[in-house]
């Protein structure tokens, strides 16, 4: 009887030892990336196809070996987005010829009035390194949703304007999500951070 | 003719500094008034400029003029869980002894409906309606498409 309940115990608490390993594997697994459902995907799962300015088909799997910049914009923005892509051309100025091992885009989140040519014009006024992306509404909005980005469109008056995420997203070399420079960062941090990735690159 | 030439150059010329002198209306002091060109005249122009209550009133910009926008409005970028989104603001608050700035990524001018095309070096008038100061019109530097602030020499960060 006692020999019983000794084995009963043993065996319980093997098994309480196996849940709370699990447990603790599964948790560690979780909290490892907090939010990871949130996170984008890396670049080699993503699935959209979209046109360059220059009219070239775009796919994020010829990304892979270079560290990748997003962001998420449209032309007609009046504030944001100039300040962003002026931004991005300031910290591409100061990392020099370093930034030209980068992949560098700006999606639109608008392709009615943005297209191909329009993002062309709207480009040539900020470093030649920013690639302007464009597609079909499908396409883009398969992208924002594989980077875990939102936009929607709001009716204006007479006209409409665009919410979009405002972050830019940077990516490792192989593809990992690699953070985001949030909308207002430091500049010395956004370089940091673009370091950071060139670094492991190289 | 050569004297209206002269005159012309001048203005021309003095442009820069103009945009960036202060110009003062009450105890209000407004300075360094800037916009970015644009590319044609759909887009929508925003219009930034730095404004200082020295009194001991509170004050309120309710709204702008200018005859290079047929619907010139104030509006606020705001960002909310890394989305951004540009509320209309019915007013910007000025409060006494404080410095209020219209700036890249907060209150900002929006000038929808274009009326003519913003050229980089070029300046335009805006009139800004204070609910307590009244109205008073400013020279706006148009900068080019990349400019962050009004360029102003003693404003350098």
């Amino acid at each position: 009887m006692r020999r019983r309940t000794l084995l009963v115990a043993g065996a319980s608490g093997v098994g309480a030892l196996a849940f709370t390993l699990g447990l603790g594997w599964w948790q560690s697994r979780d909290s490892l990336q907090p939010g990871s459902a949130l996170l984008p995907l890396p670049i080699g799962k993503m699935s959209f196809t979209l046109t360059n300015h220059h009219g070239v088909t775009v796919s994020p799997s010829e990304w892979i070996g270079r560290p990748t910049m997003v962001f998420f914009g449209f032309t007609w923005c009046p504030d944001v987005c100039p300040t962003t892509l002026s931004d991005i051309s300031l910290w591409l100025q100061d990392l020099g010829p370093d930034a030209d091992r980068m992949n560098i885009f700006l999606v639109s989140v608008d392709p009615e009035r943005d297209t191909q040519q329009v993002l062309a014009d709207y480009l040539s006024n900020f470093d030649p390194r920013i690639t302007g992306l464009t597609g079909s509404l499908a396409e883009i909005k398969r992208a924002a949703e594989e980077f875990r980005a939102t936009f929607e469109k709001v009716p204006t008056e007479d006209d409409y304007t665009m919410d979009h995420t405002a972050g830019v997203f940077l990516f490792r070399a192989d593809g990992r999500f690699g953070g985001i420079i949030d909308y207002h960062e430091d500049r010395r941090v956004a370089l940091l951070k673009i370091q950071r990735l060139l670094k492991a690159a190289s | 003719m050569k004297y209206l030439l002269t005159a012309l150059l001048l203005s021309l010329s003095a442009t820069p500094v103009l945009a960036c002198e202060t110009v003062q209306l009450g105890s209000l002091e407004i300075s360094e008034a800037w916009s970015r060109a644009s590319i044609g005249m759909a887009r929508p122009g925003a219009f930034y400029i730095t404004i200082r209550n020295t009194g001991a009133t509170d004050d309120a910009l309710a709204g702008i003029a200018t005859p290079v926008s047929g619907k010139p409005m104030l509006h606020e970028t705001v960002v909310k869980d890394g989305v951004a989104s540009m509320p209309h603001a019915p007013a910007i608050p000025v409060p006494a002894d404080s410095t209020v700035q219209l700036e890249p990524g907060g209150y900002h001018g929006m000038l929808m409906g274009l009326t003519q095309v913003l050229k980089e070096g070029e300046t335009f008038p805006v009139t800004l309606k204070f609910r307590e100061a009244g109205d008073v019109t400013v020279p706006v530097a148009i900068r080019g498409m990349g400019a962050k602030d009004a360029g102003c020499v003693d404003k350098k960060d």
